[in-house]
């Protein structure tokens, strides 16, 4: 008898094993499959839901996935060896309820279980996110999880050039762009993403060819209109994030009221001369209820308060700081790390060099997304912006 | 009476003749307002209501946290407290 085979059968004395179906049950009660065969294998095919973290990076990358040393493990491979030693290995890192599946993944099939494909990056892909690829935080699953969202975009100007020009980048599959206007060369200080040649062009197209050339795989949903109480539902409806970048209070209230309406975070940034804040609205943050823009100002300002950057001017470069901090709480949400900026607003002053930091509370009585709140409708905000009663 | 430094927001700066920052003194927050307005001809209107209370597009925060949810303007401040007056801003530089 070889020495291999010794070890396993000692092994098997001291790891339990199960059949294919028990490790199904067990998954189906909180415990964890850890595939722990070869990319190529697990390309054919793998138990839904299972971990498939490699024999080679398993005792660099089983932390990451499975935290709790408790949490029962069903290690599988191709046929229940390579299994074997990866559960011995588990079990001197520290996790103390191992299992191993008998037969592995050929007696899963045989017994037609389910079978899941998982999605695979193609060189191409695998090179331009190595960088996401690398960290734990965002990985395989967060970097498929990226290119699966949808991120709506309101404005394609000083804050959504950046914002939409780093999503890009990211990864994020879906671009929705709303913009009504045409590239001006008084923009071409601050929106990087547009050009000189398109000056006169639509906004919206320029923003499509510009991110189309830095990431062929996102698609860009141009919508080139004004967001109306009439259409803004059936524009926000089916993305996962909304970046309010647009640069007039109806639109802002607008946006506000569509997001508190359809559960979507809502990440705001607005920007003034040297000056920019930034945050997250978002009522249905399942981790604590955040404000909305109204629980912040239940009214807008009157005109002659309120002057536009057309009016004041702003540091061209202002709106990327703000608009990049946009793109990274939209990350963080859409993978679901870290803490999204809901209830804090973040206040740079470029002159001073100085972020500040403010709690935002919710308005228990907010109209929008108080406590038995019903939604009140979409009013005229025009009018209500305008500061004429309705 | 305490000494602290209130905040200038860009819009309402032509009115402290450019300062971003200025001292007021005051146990209050009303009372640094008021002594604030005293000082800068035209500011308070732009913040406060006719009854004294932040108007709906601006927020008054002492330190970090919203006056709103202490004791409105009547909350205490201390020697060196930062106010900061934090108006609605729609700028997106479209």
């Amino acid at each position: 008898m070889k020495a291999k085979d010794l070890r396993l059968a000692e092994l098997k004395t001291a790891i339990r094993e199960v059949s294919p179906r028990e490790a199904l049950a067990l998954q189906a009660q909180g415990a964890a499959i850890i595939d722990v065969r070869e990319v190529d294998e697990i390309a054919q095919g793998s138990p839904p839901g299972a971990l498939r973290l490699g024999r080679g990076f398993l005792e660099l990358r089983v932390e990451d996935a499975v935290p709790d040393p408790e949490r029962p493990l069903v290690l599988m491979c191709a046929s229940g060896a390579r299994s074997l030693f990866a559960a011995e290995d588990l079990k001197r890192l520290g996790y103390a309820r191992l299992f191993n599946m008998g037969g592995g993944f050929t007696r899963w099939m045989n017994e037609g279980l389910p079978v899941e494909v998982p999605p695979r990056f193609d060189a191409g892909a695998r090179e331009r996110y190595s960088r996401h690829l690398l960290m734990p935080e965002v990985g395989e699953a967060g970097q498929l999880r990226l290119l699966a969202s949808k991120v709506l975009l309101v404005g394609a100007g000083g804050l959504g050039s950046p914002a939409a020009m780093y999503l890009a980048a990211a990864g994020v599959g879906t671009l929705g762009i709303v913009d009504h206007d045409a590239v001006d060369r008084s923009n071409l200080q601050r929106q990087i993403l547009h050009t000189d040649a398109r000056v006169g062009t639509s906004k919206v197209a320029s923003a499509r060819q510009t991110l189309e050339a830095l990431n062929p795989q996102v698609k860009v949903r141009p919508f080139e209109l004004r967001l109306t109480s009439e259409n803004v539902e059936d524009i926000l409806q089916g993305f996962d994030v909304v970046v309010d970048g647009s640069d007039n209070f109806p639109t802002r209230y607008l946006v506000n009221d569509a997001c508190v309406k359809l559960g979507l975070p809502n990440v705001h940034g607005a920007v003034f001369r040297f000056e920019g804040q930034a945050t997250v609205f978002w009522p249905r943050f399942r981790m604590r209820r955040g404000p909305c823009y109204r629980c912040l100002y239940p009214q807008p300002p009157p005109a002659e308060l309120a002057p536009s950057c057309a009016e004041a001017g702003v540091l061209g470069v202002l709106p990327g700081v703000i608009g990049l901090l946009q793109s990274v709480e939209t990350l963080k949400i859409l993978l679901g790390i870290g803490e999204p900026l809901v209830g804090r607003l973040i206040c740079y002053d470029a002159l001073r060099g100085r972020f500040t930091e403010l709690e935002l509370a919710p308005d228990p009585r907010c109209r929008y997304c108080g406590e038995g709140a019903v939604f009140p409708g979409y009013v005229d905000y025009e009018q209500f912006c305008s500061g004429v009663p309705a | 009476m305490n000494t602290v430094v209130v905040r200038i927001p860009t819009p309402l700066r032509s009115y402290t003749k450019g300062a971003d920052e200025v001292h007021a003194t005051g146990a209050t927050v009303a009372e640094v307002m008021s002594a604030l307005g005293a000082m800068h001809q035209g500011l308070l209107e732009r913040v406060l209501d006719a009854e004294g209370e932040p108007r709906q597009f601006v927020n008054i925060y002492l330190g970090a946290r919203n006056v709103r949810a202490l004791q409105g303007m009547s909350t205490p401040v201390g020697e060196g407290d930062v106010i900061s007056i934090i108006p609605a801003v729609a700028g997106g530089a479209t």
